[in-house]
């Protein structure tokens, strides 16, 4: 599995390969909006707003994902020090950094109509602004610190720490009084969403999963050649 | 398996997660206070000082049967199933604001039984059904 993310491998990776897995994207997702937005019933209690969920909680899902990726990887880098591996965290950022603002901006327009108000400083929102600063703070270090060596190490520090935000995020909603309500669907119990509404949420997120996967392969590939140019060139 | 040098920084990581997650814990802990977004009736009931001039906020359910409304005015009664807290709130409610549903209500403590609120917000819950099974659910009980 590791091997085939290997940099030979990914500059092997045939653009033909990413076209087919943006059809089957463009698939899953048609697929889904149709579902959530015509299909899928109205909630008992909100009405047609719970249609803000299946975009929503996909976008909080692979916001939290990406960060765990990102963090594992970098404590694989300050462990073992694999050459490139931290590569594979800088390329996934970007895609988390715009599903956290897709999950805070849609959560907000879901809280007026539901809440009644469109902010609350409540913990897991709160915790959830946090993470879009660990966000921004990564990929600005990788901007910023224009030395490979420095920006590598600097960045991975700051992604393990940013990795212990991510059980208050997921645990705000139980350990404290928070605005927001709990998670619906967990690990140990069977789902407080009835499966009409279930089905759509879970087509989105492969949806959204696909879409990841595909920003991911082309920015890796990207940043796996300018990596290699410039050792050629010398500048670091 | 690994090198020397490998297996020094997994110890030193190991021992570096822990103390962090330590120091994490108390931190939360001892900021409790601030982190909730609001109290529960018990919470009140058991706070030894009354804070009438600083803004809290109240939450739990809306009792069954408590709501009051006298044109914009309203009052109803917060419980958490312990204790009972009375609202006193004038204007609009959210659309989710019933009985028996989650309420948050922001506002000025009088005294432990009775709470002048100016802002009401609607706190929903973890499920999420269509109506039909929802009344389909109310008819089997």
């Amino acid at each position: 599995m590791f091997k085939n993310f290997l940099p030979n491998k990914i500059l092997a990776l045939n653009s033909k390969f990413i076209f087919k897995i943006a059809k089957i994207m463009i698939l899953v997702l048609f697929v889904g909006v149709i579902y959530s937005l015509f299909i899928s019933p109205p909630d008992y209690i909100q009405g047609d707003s719970v249609r803000i969920m299946y975009v929503h909680v996909p976008s909080s899902f692979i916001a939290l994902g990406c960060f765990a990726f990102i963090g594992v990887v970098s404590i694989c880098n300050l462990v073992f020090k694999i050459k490139f591996i931290s590569l594979m965290a800088k390329s996934l950022a970007p895609v988390g950094l715009i599903f956290t603002i897709t999950s805070i901006v849609t959560g907000s327009l879901w809280g007026k109509p539901t809440w009644g108000i469109w902010w609350a400083w409540d913990a897991r929102l709160t915790s959830m602004v946090i993470l879009l600063f660990f966000y921004f703070i990564y990929i600005l270090t990788w901007k910023f610190v224009i030395n490979f060596k420095k920006a590598n190490t600097i960045s991975s520090i700051i992604a393990v720490i940013g990795l212990f935000n991510l059980p208050i995020i997921k645990y705000s909603v139980e350990w404290w009084n928070t605005l927001h309500q709990p998670s619906s669907i967990t690990l140990t119990s069977a789902p407080a969403i009835h499966y009409t509404m279930l089905v759509p949420l879970l087509i989105m997120l492969i949806g959204f999963t696909i879409y990841s996967v595909i920003i991911f392969l082309m920015r890796y590939k990207i940043e796996i050649m300018k990596f290699k140019l410039n050792k050629k060139n010398k500048i670091n | 398996m690994f090198t020397q040098k490998v297996k020094l920084r997994i110890i030193y990581s190991i021992i570096l997660a822990i103390l962090a997650s330590a120091v994490l814990y108390i931190t939360l802990k001892s900021l409790e206070e601030n982190v909730v977004y609001f109290y529960s009736p018990t919470d009140i009931y058991n706070k030894t000082s009354i804070l009438s001039n600083t803004t809290i906020r109240v939450g739990g359910l809306v009792k069954e049967k408590s709501i009051n409304k006298k044109g914009t005015s309203i009052n109803f009664v917060i419980t958490d199933l312990k204790n009972e807290i009375i609202i006193s709130y004038k204007g609009l409610v959210p659309n989710l604001f019933s009985e028996g549903k989650g309420v948050i209500a922001e506002g000025k403590l009088k005294d432990k039984k009775y709470f002048v609120a100016d802002k009401i917000l609607a706190k929903h819950d973890e499920n999420y059904m269509p109506p039909e099974v929802k009344k389909a659910l109310e008819d089997s009980k």
